[in-house]
């Protein structure tokens, strides 16, 4: 080592050269300025503005004025228990269920051919099949199904061809599920729905399939199990987190939904409605937060469910 | 597109506007200057058009070249978000609905229009020009626009070619002139302001509630009008929310008759559908917009120059066929290539004395003593009715 090395200009310490230096040295710094902007968004703007509204339902709506009523109370909350508000929930939350139930039934074999049967190509194909309702406009695809449900419409029309008419005249007379027509029942709302989220139920059955090892399907039938018990008891098991995957979606995106009740079904008012009527023409504010309150509640239920069963490994 | 209807967001009231009105001071204008190059106004959608939509149709573009006067428009969805934009100032202009004026003029938000300033005012039609909705206490604060009537809407092949004389073919079950139960083939308005239709009808058919006004209703009214419409949900096929569906009904889903607008008829009978419409014997609720200057308004010779413009027969007709309403200016239904000569008297111009035009229920009425039952209970309450209960 020589005195020269010591004599050499020490390198500019500028502001941006410092910064990066401290960045280097404290790795978690620079990872929490990476978060923070989005962390504020979330936190901030989502989840604030969200418990802000929430937050409302503990007011009331003055009975005699109509103005809201800032001093805490259970009155609100206790309203959702009223009979006509217990139905919209009740109602909602058994058209979700339905539509989940719906959408597994008809999910499953379908990934099940995709995941254990189709060539690369034939899967190509199967994606695209799966994804291309998701590219044309909700609204196009819910009028659409208004019209073919509709009492002059195509399915009426196929069934009557079909000799089924009688058969579709009985199923309209069945007191829950019956109406005037198919587009003014739950049946209509039903089926709608399951068309517009089938995907996101066939996407994840298909992940959780694919991902059962054949060798344990080949086990179960050379120790002598016959196809249905090797289903019940190897494939279903394995696959159902992809299953309860699914119905996340398919349970929530129903619970949510506002647009296609309005178009389609017993004109009887669901959730997403009820809110919407509520905070936007009625200006009872604190019942719309009471009722939003219900899906969140729903959904931390399911969803805790949903964790036990390993759903997330699944998505 | 557009917005079919104001009346669809009529509704759209808190129910806490109590109207404390007191006639607010501010200075006329006296005279009307050059143009200030602009003009920002807040309507309905469809409202104001220059063409974009539909080239027959556009009452702007003149005006611009004529005056100089650029309009802006910044269209809203509800009465609400109309009060919302004018407190939050920067309009000249603003297309107000009956509920969403009253609140205006209370809140000393539009400012008093000197009518000399406004050469048509006289061709105003005159049941409109002292009307309460923007008139206090002998002051005007805008100019009538549009008006209309909701109107029973009937297939006229089910109606034997006569029209329903009673909204009872939509409230009570019954066996009409095709020999078939109107039950499943009705519709329904589906917002809680249709609660005021029902009183209506009770208000003929059971005087003994003491009815007076189908906006002002005692809780006995109120339960007799809420039992009305239970016993109504049993016959209804679905209660329409949107225009397009309410015509795809009328000609897919063999629905017969319902409350409407004259929009979905003039569409269906333009379709060459065995359509119809009528007010029957009980009368009808309808709706009257007015357009409401700014009391801080930045471009107040322009915003005349519209109100004066948009009083023109030419523009008014245009509007009223384009939207299914009726001119404020009688002047407007003769000669009007777009309203064409039975326009006005389709969209319910004659009706005029037999409407009951939208107001916001609140508690404090004036024709029962003991206090009304207010807006926001009309709501819950008719939230229940479409459930069922």
């Amino acid at each position: 080592m020589s005195l020269a090395t010591l004599d050499l200009p020490a390198p500019r310490e500028g502001l941006l050269r410092r910064l990066s230096d401290v960045l280097v040295r404290r790795a978690r710094l620079l990872t929490l300025l990476l978060l923070l902007p989005p962390l504020l968004w979330l936190g901030l703007v989502y989840l604030g503005s969200l418990f802000v509204f929430l937050g409302q339902s503990v007011f009331s709506i003055d009975e005699f004025s109509g103005t809201i009523v800032r001093e805490p109370t259970t009155a609100t909350l206790l309203e959702l228990f009223r009979p006509a508000n217990l139905d919209i929930l009740l109602r909602t939350i058994g058209i979700a269920g339905g539509v989940t139930l719906l959408c597994a039934i008809i999910a499953f074999p379908i990934a099940y051919y995709a995941a254990r049967y189709a060539g690369p190509k034939v899967k190509a194909a199967f994606y695209l099949a799966v994804m291309m309702p998701l590219w044309s406009s909700y609204l196009v695809k819910v009028y659409g199904w208004k019209l073919l449900l509709a009492k002059e419409g195509a399915i009426g029309w196929f069934a009557g061809k079909l000799g089924l008419g009688g058969a579709l005249e009985a199923w309209l007379a069945l007191p829950l599920v019956g109406g005037p027509s198919l587009s003014v029942s739950y049946t209509g709302m039903v089926l709608t729905f399951t068309y517009l989220w089938l995907p996101f139920m066939i996407l994840p059955v298909q992940a959780a399939l694919e991902r059962v090892p054949p060798h344990l399907i080949e086990a179960a039938g050379d120790l002598g199990a016959a196809p249905g018990l090797v289903f019940r008891t190897v494939i279903l098991p394995l696959a159902m987190p992809g299953v309860v995957a699914g119905s996340i979606f398919t349970f929530s995106l129903t619970l949510g939904d506002y647009i296609v009740p309005q178009i389609i079904g017993t004109s009887a008012l669901v959730l997403g409605q009820a809110v919407y009527t509520l905070q936007g023409t009625a200006g009872n504010i604190p019942l719309a937060a009471a009722f939003s309150l219900v899906p969140i509640l729903v959904m931390a239920v399911f969803l805790t469910l949903a964790k036990r069963t390993g759903a997330f490994d699944a998505l | 597109m557009p917005r079919l209807s104001p009346y669809l967001h009529l509704p759209a009231l808190a129910a806490s506007a109590s109207l404390a009105l007191s006639p607010v001071f501010a200075a006329e204008m006296t005279s009307v200057g050059k143009g200030e190059g602009q003009v920002d106004i807040v309507a309905w959608a469809g409202y104001i058009e220059r063409g974009d939509t539909d080239k027959a149709f556009d009452w702007v573009t003149e005006f611009e070249t004529k005056t100089g006067c650029k309009v802006n428009v910044k269209t809203a969805g509800t009465s609400d978000e109309m009060v919302a934009l004018m407190n939050e100032g920067g309009f000249d202009l603003v297309t107000a609905s009956g509920d969403a004026s009253l609140r205006l003029i209370a809140g000393k938000k539009v400012a008093p229009i000197n009518t000399k300033l406004i050469p048509s005012w006289g061709t105003v039609d005159p049941r409109l020009q002292d009307a309460p909705w923007h008139t206090v206490n002998g002051v005007h604060y805008g100019t009538p626009y549009q008006w209309g009537s909701n109107v029973l809407m009937y297939n006229t092949e089910a109606f034997k070619g006569e029209a329903p004389k009673s909204w009872n073919v939509v409230f009570e079950e019954q066996t009409l002139p095709d020999g078939k139960s109107n039950k499943g083939r009705i519709q329904a308005f589906d917002g809680p302001i249709y609660i005021a239709d029902a009183a209506l009808y009770l208000m003929t058919h059971k005087p003994e509630l003491g009815i007076k006004d189908p906006y002002e209703l005692t809780e006995a009214q109120y339960k007799a009008a809420l039992d009305l419409l239970r016993q109504q949900r049993k016959i209804v096929q679905r209660y329409w929310h949107d225009a397009m569906i309410q015509i795809d009904d009328f000609t897919n889903e063999g629905v017969v008759a319902s409350s409407s607008w004259p929009f979905q008829v003039n569409l269906l009978k333009s379709q060459n559908k065995p359509i119809a419409s009528t007010i029957p014997s009980e009368g009808a609720t309808g709706w009257a917009d007015t357009t409401m200057m700014h009391a801080d308004a930045a471009h107040p010779n322009c915003a005349y120059m519209w109100m004066e413009h948009s009083l023109s027969p030419k523009v008014q007709g245009d509007l009223a066929a384009w939207f299914g309403s009726v001119p404020a200016v009688p002047a407007a239904c003769k000669g009007n290539e777009l309203l064409g000569a039975e326009g006005c008297t389709t969209n319910g111009m004659e009706e005029f004395e037999r409407i009951h035009f939208w107001r916001t229920p609140v508690a404090k009425c004036a024709t029962q003593a003991e206090g009304c039952v207010p807006y926001y209970r009309w709501v819950s309450d008719y939230i229940a009715v479409l459930g069922g209960r």
